[in-house]
């Protein structure tokens, strides 16, 4: 009997911006000037967030934080493509996503201080609380994409990981059950390269990390993660096709994680100094802004203008953190149940005693 | 049982279309021990049989929780629930309390649970006190055809995560009039099955059961005093009230479950008892437990758990102290 081939599959890499600025035209996301400065400042914003939450924890008024520096492209580009009634999902390096949802800046400070209310998402936004364990949170959004199937919604659900989530194994069962339910869903993979100490490589003996969405019977398609519109466009594409009913993509955007693991960590103990200066020529918002000057949109004086007004906003975003006090020590039992069990009842009236 | 269970997961289907149900062979085959039976004909739209992963079935259940359903999630057996502890302790139990009430996780995960039916290994087991012991989250036995109907509905429309751990052994053993008509058990009540004075007796699931049955059994010499048997039903949160007013009266406590002692759920019973109740005491209590080994396979499986006699034998030593 001959061997056959059963099955094959090809990765596809997508790219449209360039370092330099050039743009594949063919395949640039039909943006208004007004869309690409709104992203730009957008940009502008989570960076700056991003440079004071390091700055206040080196002060020691802000606890561990994971810095998103290298990776706005992935967040801004995919959260820019998203509707009101979509759900989001997140691991702990997201800042970006929340910030391009409009998620109060000062209620992020006020989670990296330590504070659970940070988390209590507004009204109108559709975004779950940063979840800790790595890997463990993309079941719950093939569960949302189920809920919204079941209920014939045209909500989608978005998940967030990186490359070390992708060895976990509710990486595995979470797009199992997606494939074989044909769930709207899109599984946002940002292969930032390093997991703390552990590179890429080493992280699994596969190529891609989009290939491992064909052995789930779906797409999964690998992005410039520091090219915007790449991002942009493949979650644009990932999204009408979980509302047209034709089930999640994996989209995994390579991009470059340019800062420290965490405020915890020190990653010159492990990473060449030269990867990370090969990977400054690739910065995500310089090629934007090169994109955006050669079309004339982008000129100095506006983004200093900017700046100016967006460091004012930051600044008094964390003032008014400031102002919003300590959280209530009886919160950590208030919200354990719905209502107070007979030894939390009591716990509580010792306290007041 | 199996069919009170199945009664009420009907009723609450036809009353609340948000919930649904997910797990292993849990639509056409009506699960292992067709608790499900005939369920997925009514409802095609609503139940679905999941791929064979329990971390992924109880996090897809947290997904469809907060995004607005009401999922009950089969977990086919006990021992097969441990793959999904991460789901239930680091997400399902803390949904609310991350999100300061913004978001919540109604599900219910239903497993069948301890001894009684000789399966292979991990079919047995009964580690209830480890989902008590994780704040957050809910966990009901019940030990008949009516508790178990009225628990269950409870537990779906309860806005927490509740583990329902149906007793294996009385799936099929026990059988009484379970009424037609839709009725709920208050999660967090223990109920007291028979009163009296002179020892409290507290147990739930099957233990219940042989425990009534040593209690009963005149042949032994225990005839001549009272016990009082609590029917816990709720483990956690667990109702402080009924037992201490029970131990205060009484002065003497045994409590029979068939899971490992050490660090068993009765431990936390007997601190709490002693704790807040110790002068009432006329005699310590005592714990009739599962044996401190890991359960075994069917052969000696009659061997592990509390027999009668081993329960006779401490409520006597309490009469007698």
């Amino acid at each position: 009997m001959p061997e056959n081939i059963i099955e094959k599959f090809e990765v596809k890499e997508l790219k449209i911006l360039d370092e330099k600025g050039n743009v594949d035209s063919t395949l640039l996301p039909n943006f208004s000037d007004n869309d690409l400065k709104k992203i730009f400042e957008i940009f502008i914003l989570s960076r700056q967030f991003d440079q004071r939450a390091l700055q206040l924890h080196a002060e020691g008024r802000l606890g561990t934080y994971a810095s998103i520096l290298g990776q706005e492209a992935s967040q801004i580009g995919s959260a820019y493509a998203l509707e009101k009634t979509d759900w989001i999902f997140p691991s702990f390096r997201e800042m970006g996503v929340y910030i391009t949802l409009g998620y109060p800046i000062w209620m992020l400070f006020q989670y990296w201080t330590g504070d659970e209310r940070g988390m209590k998402t507004p009204e109108g936004l559709n975004i779950f609380p940063v979840s800790v364990p790595v890997g463990t949170h993309m079941v719950h959004a093939v569960g949302a994409a189920f809920a919204a199937k079941v209920k014939g919604h045209q909500a989608v659900s978005v998940t967030y990981f990186g490359d070390g989530g992708s060895s976990k194994g509710d990486f595995h069962e979470g797009l199992n059950i997606a494939g074989v339910y044909k769930l709207p869903v899109v599984f946002i993979c940002q292969n930032n390269q390093w997991a703390i100490s552990l590179p890429r490589e080493k992280q699994t003996a596969a190529k891609t990390i989009a290939q491992k969405a064909y052995s789930y019977g779906f797409e999964g398609i690998q992005v410039d993660g520091n090219d915007i519109f790449a991002v942009y466009k493949a979650t644009k594409d990932a999204l009408e096709k979980a509302r047209a009913g034709k089930g999640p993509t994996l989209i995994e955007c390579f991009t470059y994680r340019m800062a420290d693991h965490t405020t915890a960590d020190d990653a010159s103990r492990y990473r060449p100094k030269e990867e990370l200066e090969k990977w400054k020529l690739k910065d995500p918002l310089l090629r934007l802004k090169l994109y955006m000057e050669k079309n004339g949109i982008w000129t100095q004086a506006y983004e200093d203008e900017i700046r100016k007004k967006l460091t004012e906003l930051v600044d008094s975003e964390i003032k008014k953190e400031e102002t919003v006090g300590l959280p209530n020590p009886k919160d950590i039992i208030t919200f354990t149940y719905k209502e107070l069990t007979q030894r939390q009842a009591k716990e509580i009236k010792e306290w007041q005693d | 049982m199996v069919q009170a269970i199945n009664l009420a997961l009907k009723q609450e289907m036809e009353r609340d279309k948000d919930v649904v149900l997910i797990g292993e062979d849990v639509g056409k085959d009506g699960g292992v021990f067709r608790i499900t039976e005939g369920l997925v004909e009514k409802f095609p739209d609503r139940i679905f049989d999941t791929p064979l992963a329990e971390s992924g079935i109880i996090g897809t259940a947290i997904g469809m929780a907060v995004y607005g359903l009401k999922p009950v999630a089969e977990i086919q057996f006990m021992g097969f629930i441990y793959a999904g502890i991460e789901q239930l302790f680091s997400h399902a139990s803390r949904i609310r309390s991350r999100s300061r009430g913004r978001y919540s996780c109604p599900l219910v995960i239903r497993t069948p649970y301890g001894i009684g039916i000789k399966p292979p290994e991990l079919h047995s087991e009964s580690s209830e006190a480890l989902f008590c012991h994780m704040p957050g989250i809910k966990v009901v036995v019940p030990s008949s055809p009516y508790n178990a109907k009225g628990l269950l509905i409870s537990a779906i429309r309860d806005p927490d995560p509740v583990i329902f751990l149906e007793p294996t052994r009385l799936y099929r053993l026990i059988k009484e009039e379970v009424p037609e008509t839709e009725y709920t058990l208050p999660l967090g009540k223990a109920k007291i099955v028979q009163e009296g004075k002179d020892i409290t007796v507290i147990a739930w699931g099957s233990m219940l059961h042989r425990t009534l049955e040593s209690i009963e059994s005149r042949s032994v010499g225990i005839e001549g005093f009272d016990a009082e048997v609590i029917d816990l039903m709720t483990l956690n949160p667990y109702d402080e009230e009924t037992i201490l007013e029970s131990v205060k009266k009484t002065g003497r406590v045994v409590i029979v479950h068939e899971a490992t002692r050490n660090c068993g759920f009765g431990a936390e019973l007997s601190a709490f008892i002693a704790e807040e109740a110790m002068l009432h005491l006329k005699s310590p209590i005592i714990r009739v437990s599962g044996l401190d080994a890991v359960i075994p396979m069917a052969r000696l499986e009659d061997y592990y758990a509390p027999t009668k006699e081993k329960i006779v034998r401490a409520l006597k030593k309490v009469m007698e102290y």
